[in-house]
């Protein structure tokens, strides 16, 4: 590499989006209630002295960097300083704008703190690429993200912004409903693991059941989330009318029941799909040569074909876990509650504000899944070497 | 055996055209399904008009992500652009961890209740599988077919339009393939915010408590799915025949 380009493309693309967001895009919306649309406000009238100062400064510094500066270090600290930044600055805004003791008045982050932020976001993880950590030092620094957002909401940081007013007036319903998506995610998976490791496997076996298999699982992934959901109200409605002990363990045509078994058929293909396509990826000339060396069906499937096949399993499992955390969300139509009750309930109540308090745990939840499961399958993947 | 395979798709078409076109001739396969009293085929709307709207709203969304991907897809394979691979690689992930009904909500606001929020939904829905196909059959390529391209003087251009994509084609087709099908499922929610498509059947049902429309919406969006996934297949093999190069 004879000379370094000064000006880096990339770097110049998101502080261009960034700061015409910032400039030319609401920085705040000031709401004199939770319904009303709101007085767009820009960041030189939402911000004042010393806070504007600070986080302007801190924005042209990320900016100033992610064009012309090329070591990966220095332009992570730079970008996420610059999210901090705007974080804290909607912060302030909600502070400053908000009466004393009022507890009405909405402060909404506008279009222009939005945009700035997911541009300061990719331009860490770009620098984040660049510096390639290893799988561990990745869920490391997920887990301090985590733990530093969790503390400034837990310390009232962003309390007057209009999501946390959303979140304190909704805390013990928040909790519940987090809960139950969590629930509902997980549990669904697990029970399409614990049925579609053995089919998988079986298939792999059994090359006439494969095609029947995968050709019934792929069907099911054509109807419609909402519909499957609805159409399996019906007959485990008349389960729980008809046994009693059914519905004493809490099977019922509306609510939790439905939803987990529409999401534990929506995720067995790509259990059962991935188990087939990792135990393909095992040469029959290893599973011979261990079988030549004496190791019972059982053993070449626990020591040689399973860790071959595990990092593809492991995709399938990301795939369903970003999925069923998205698909939860719809299941809140059918009464299965989740974080999707306040979507659906903030979309018929047009509290956008509502929406957001559903919206952004579940994404949040859905970026940590993957992260997580993208590390794991890069261990799974290492492991062999 | 062949023979049948051919056809089933066929019947699935007459099938759903049938269903369509006169709804209440499928009364009685619905009846013991719909509630006590209630009507047992949707009659709040024209089965057809929706079922036309909702493919419109995903062939408009689907178009738009395979402009967008591909696109995209080609950018970051062209040299001195590929820094721009892993951001790319982000976003388009995004588009389909974000919840397609959180996007949905967060559509509403900024551009109103109606068919926007759902295609902007499923553009950002469905832009992973056509990328990821994308860049996957591009680099498919054999180097040494690009150096053959560079030998007879092909410009970069040249070499992408004559050698590279039609290549490439055939991923590109099963990605756009992927996509459609995921579209049709996921424009089913658009109705939440007053999108016309098969969904308000399904959301009907649902609210009233009526079975009958639950399982009419949905066994009509499975359909059309189906039936536009063999339809690009067949699409895909013949575009496969004519520029085989191997």
């Amino acid at each position: 590499m004879a000379t370094r380009r000064r000006i880096d493309r990339l770097g110049g693309v998101f502080t261009l989006v960034g700061g015409v967001a910032l400039a030319g895009a609401p920085f705040v919306v000031f709401k004199p209630n939770r319904i009303v649309p709101g007085v767009p406000l820009g960041v030189l009238i939402a911000l004042h002295g010393a806070t504007a100062v600070a986080v302007l400064g801190a924005v042209v510094l990320a900016g100033v960097v992610a064009v012309f500066v090329a070591n990966p270090p220095l332009r992570l600290v730079a970008s996420l300083g610059g999210f901090v930044a705007v974080a804290l600055g909607a912060a302030a805004a909600g502070n400053a704008f908000t009466p004393a003791g009022d507890l009405i008045v909405r402060i909404a982050p506008g279009a222009g703190c939005w945009i700035a932020l997911i541009a300061l976001g990719l331009l860490a993880a770009d620098a984040l690429t660049r510096l390639r950590p290893g799988p561990w030092t990745r869920l490391l620094l997920l887990a301090a993200f985590f733990a530093v957002a969790l503390a400034a909401l837990a310390h009232g940081t962003f309390d007057h912004l209009s999501v946390m007013r959303e979140y304190r007036s909704n805390a013990g319903r928040f909790a519940f409903e987090a809960r139950r998506h969590v629930e509902l995610a997980f549990g669904s998976l697990a029970a399409a693991l614990a049925a579609g490791l053995p089919l998988g496997v079986l298939c792999h076996r059994v090359p006439r059941l494969r095609a029947a298999v995968l050709g019934s699982l792929n069907f099911v992934q054509t109807i419609p989330s909402i519909a499957l959901f609805g159409i399996l109200m019906a007959p485990l409605g008349a389960l729980a009318a008809a046994v009693p002990l059914a519905a004493r363990v809490g099977i019922a045509g509306i609510g939790a029941a439905p939803a987990l078994v529409a999401l534990f058929a929506y995720s067995l293909l790509p259990i059962v799909a991935n188990t087939v396509a990792g135990l393909a990826r095992v040469s029959p000339a290893a599973v011979e040569a261990a079988r030549g060396m004496g190791l019972t069906r059982g053993e070449v499937l626990a020591r040689v074909e399973w860790p071959l096949a595990l990092p593809v399993i492991l995709t399938g499992v990301r795939i369903v876990l970003v999925q069923n955390i998205g698909l939860v969300t719809v299941a809140a139509l059918i009464g299965a509650g989740g974080l999707g009750t306040f979507v659906f309930q903030g979309i018929g109540e047009t509290a956008i504000d509502l929406v957001l308090l559903g919206a952004l745990p579940t994404v949040a939840l859905a970026i940590a899944s993957s992260v997580v499961l993208d590390a794991l399958i890069e261990v799974a993947g290492g492991a062999q070497r | 055996m062949r023979r049948a395979l051919a056809l089933w798709p066929l019947l699935a078409l007459g099938l759903l055209a049938a269903f369509l076109v006169a709804p209440q001739r499928f009364a009685p396969v619905f009846a013991p399904f719909a509630a006590y009293g209630a009507p047992p085929i949707y009659d709040q709307g024209n089965l057809f008009a929706l079922a036309l709207a909702h493919v419109a709203i995903v062939c408009v969304a689907a178009a738009a992500s395979t402009v967008v991907a591909v696109g995209l897809g080609i950018l970051v394979t062209r040299e001195g652009w590929t820094e721009w691979l892993s951001p790319s690689r982000t976003i388009v992930n995004f588009g389909q961890t974000f919840p397609p009904v959180a996007v949905l909500a967060l559509a509403v606001p900024l551009v109103g209740f109606g068919e926007e929020p759902t295609l902007i939904a499923l553009f950002a829905y469905g832009l992973l599988p056509i990328f990821e196909n994308t860049i996957a059959g591009l680099a498919a390529c054999p180097p040494a077919l690009r150096d053959a391209a560079d030998g007879m003087g092909m410009s970069p251009a040249q070499r992408l339009w004559s050698v590279e994509l039609p290549l490439a084609l055939p991923m590109i087709l099963e990605g756009v393939r992927l996509s459609v099908v995921i579209d049709v499922g996921t424009a089913t929610l658009g109705s939440t915010v007053a999108a016309k498509g098969l969904g308000e059947v399904i959301i009907a049902g649902l609210s009233a408590n009526n079975a009958a429309f639950v399982l009419q919406g949905g066994i009509a969006t499975g359909l059309i799915a189906i039936l536009l996934y063999e339809g690009l297949r067949a699409v895909e093999r013949r575009v496969c025949r004519t520029i085989r190069i191997d």
